[in-house]
């Protein structure tokens, strides 16, 4: 015999039978601002700070370096610094998803030289056109993402080792693809070089996309609290959506303004932000993204909750494979051509740096791919200051070195404060 | 004869070194509780993931209903309506109440979590359940064990399960939590679910068990009638103080629970 019916019909039942229940129930309904008012004062006591501690790091950085060189937050230097950040923020997107579910990909830096290779060689080398040449190379880093999510996964190889093989074996592929030139050029004002070469220098397309941004937003922000006031559950006060909104408004048309005083909006720049918006929904808006969140808090978990484990890291691995194949264009198109750069270490040092310093957790579960953009921003201003004021790269690694070991302290010390409470 | 809702015929379990199940028979009626109970490594937690999937036998019958089905991953028990409550509680500690409740079963709309609708069930579920949990956009690391497994508890009613499976639910519940429980127990079993307790606690067992099946070092050690079996009886079966080779072995009636 089946159960009967669903839980309204037992609830019709509990309610004839005991009202003093139904009192209790009541008083989750009662004072919603209060509740959501509690809520954001138990994040701010348990340290979860969000963005702040990279947001404040960034203005330490932008301070600093303006107070050494009046030209650092010139139009100009923050062109070129928007430009630069893409290449590697494109790959920090997708470590960020390796990291949510609380795993490593060593192999991204050497998938984004290959990808810059495989682009080159094929267009250059055999005459292919640029769009399939691109397709080829970003798909290329897609199968090999998939491929070392599947050897992890399925066979059980730790993350760590196969995206070390991976590592390894791409760059030796992209060594090869170079030839003994080690670097191929290809046009300057082909389908890749636009990628970075290209502005929109009108104000009516910076100021449109501008708006619309910040329009979007506070319709979004608008329909939500609606839903919530009609459903009786805690909301965000009004107050609150328009101040962020204005914060928003004032961050994007300052710079749609800063950026306008000299080429114009990067292209390249609102790809990333196009890629950072759509996977932070991905990833926060969608039963994918609250899987892959679900992996990183608990792997053994979410399987027994009925998640398919092995199709969703194999998915995350295609993910980060992706992003650092397309990355690895941008960092190609910057010089118009391929060369042995992104497989060097550094671009993925800076990307796993990136998301860290950005304030997604090494331990998985936490973070989001806006810490991306602030990693990288950090990462980078540092660089453009440093080579402003004609400082030595050795100075420069140190100091990202330093940030970046703060950014785990924090890590570690949220962690240990979040096990100290769930062992209570 | 009454088809029973569940019934596990032959089934073994070997981990590495330990042989942790060895032919356990095990049959739950639709609308009756079964408490299931043993000494520490019996076996018991090890046969809850053979039913609910999360870890399948490596050998043995599991019919639903009279016919014979295959439960190789959780999804599987989810689908004939078995819900879980782990010993362990397996949930994720980053994520909060309600995304924890829906981990796997999320309510969207086009695409897009519906976070509304998934919050509001969540409150619905938690006062009809007489539950109270002061914020359910918590993440769940910061409730107390107590409250984590009353979450538990809950999300295994999230759909109204045709086959409950508890193991040791009372653990670390407070007094009030534990009447709760075992009244929600009832109310289940009064709509025709089949229910499986484990607990150590022989009060709980007899307030609302019908039968109690034993597991001793992997094996059935004796299936006793609740109203007619002492509590030394069944203790002394799960010590292995007393060998039942025979199950359901009629009780002395000066032996029955008073
Ligand atoms: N994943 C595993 N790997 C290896 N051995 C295991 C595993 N799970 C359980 N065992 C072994 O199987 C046996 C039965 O364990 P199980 O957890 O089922 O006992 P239990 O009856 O639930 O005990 P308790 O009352 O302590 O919860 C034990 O000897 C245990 O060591
Ligand atoms: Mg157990």
């Amino acid at each position: 015999m089946a159960v009967r019916g669903g839980w309204r019909e037992w609830r019709r039942g509990i309610q004839v039978r005991g009202a003093g229940r139904r009192r209790d129930g009541r008083r989750w309904y009662a004072g919603h601002i209060r509740t959501y008012a509690g809520a954001a004062r138990r994040r701010l006591r348990e340290g979860e700070l969000g963005p702040a501690p990279a947001l404040l790091a960034l203005a330490v950085t932008w301070i600093v370096f303006q107070s050494l060189n009046e030209n650092f937050l010139s139009p100009r230097n923050l062109s070129v610094l928007g430009v630069d950040i893409v290449g590697t923020g494109m790959v920090a997107v997708g470590v960020v998803f390796v990291l949510l579910i609380g795993e490593i990909d060593l192999s991204v830096g050497s998938l984004a030289g290959l990808s810059g290779a495989l682009f080159a060689a094929l267009n250059v080398t055999h005459g292919m056109s640029e769009w399939l040449a691109v397709i080829i190379a970003v798909g290329c880093g897609a199968v090999a993402g998939a491929f070392h999510g599947f050897v992890f996964t399925k066979i059980g190889v730790p993350a760590f080792v196969v995206t070390l093989a991976g590592l390894l074996a791409w760059n030796g592929l992209m060594l090869y693809l170079l030839g003994p030139e080690s670097t191929i050029h290809f046009s300057e004002d082909g389908l890749v070089a636009e990628l970075t070469g290209r502005h929109f220098g009108s104000a009516a397309v910076g100021y449109g996309l501008a708006a619309l941004g910040t329009v979007a937003y506070l319709l979004v922000a608008h329909y939500d609290r609606g839903r919530r006031v009609a459903a009786g559950m805690p909301y965000r006060p009004v107050g609150e959506i328009w101040a962020r909104t204005a914060l928003l408004a004032v961050v994007v048309f300052v710079a749609v303004y800063v950026l306008g005083r000299f080429e114009g909006l990067p292209l390249a720049l609102l790809i990333l932000l196009g890629v950072i918006v759509v996977s932070d929904v991905l990833l926060r808006r969608t039963p994918y993204g609250r899987q892959v969140h679900a992996l990183g808090g608990g792997v053994e978990a979410a399987r027994r909750a009925g998640v398919d484990v092995a199709r969703m890291r194999i998915s995350v691995f295609v993910v980060s494979g992706t992003l650092a194949a397309v990355g690895g264009l941008f960092v190609a198109s910057r010089l118009a051509s391929a060369t042995q750069v992104p497989g060097s270490g550094m671009l993925l040092i800076n990307a796993i740096a990136a998301a860290v310093i950005g304030g997604t957790s090494l331990f998985g579960g936490r973070g989001s791919t806006w810490s991306a953009l602030l990693g990288v921003l950090i990462i980078q201003s540092i660089a453009s200051g440093m080579a402003l004021l004609g400082v030595q790269s050795a100075v420069q690694f140190m100091i990202t070195g330093g940030v970046l070991l703060i950014a785990v302290v924090f890590d570690s010390l949220a962690r240990r404060a979040a096990e100290s409470r769930g062992r209570a | 004869m009454v088809q029973p809702l569940l019934a596990l015929r032959g089934v073994s379990k070997r981990f590495a070194a330990v042989q942790a199940l060895v032919d356990v028979e095990l049959e739950i009626r639709a609308g009756e509780v079964v408490a299931l109970v043993g000494d520490n490594a019996a076996g018991k937690s090890t046969l809850v993931k053979v039913i609910s999937g999360a870890g399948p036998a490596d050998k043995g019958v599991i019919e639903w209903e009279g016919g014979a089905v295959q439960i190789k991953r959780p999804q599987d028990a989810q689908a004939l309506g078995i819900a879980t409550v782990y010993q362990d509680l397996a949930m994720c500690g980053n994520l909060d109440v309600v995304a924890n409740l829906f981990l796997g079963r999320e309510i969207h709309r086009f695409g897009i979590l519906d976070e509304v609708e998934m919050e509001r069930r969540t409150r619905e579920l938690l006062q009809i359940l007489s539950i109270r949990i002061p914020d359910v956009r918590a993440p769940l690391a910061t409730l107390s064990g107590g409250q984590r497994r009353v979450v538990a508890i809950t999300r295994s009613f999230l759909d109204p399960p045709r086959l409950l499976l508890l193991d040791e639910p009372t653990a670390s519940l407070g007094f009030e939590q534990t009447n709760q429980l075992l009244d929600l127990i009832e109310e289940l079993r009064d709509r025709g679910a089949g229910v499986l307790l484990i607990s150590h606690n022989m009060g709980d067992i007899k307030a609302v068990a019908d039968r109690v099946a034993v597991l001793r070092l992997g094996r059935n050690n004796g299936l006793f009638n609740v109203s007619t079996t002492s509590q030394e009886q069944i203790i002394s079966a799960s010590t292995g103080a007393t060998d039942n080779a025979a199950l359901d072995r009629p009780p002395r009636p000066e032996e029955a629970w008073p």
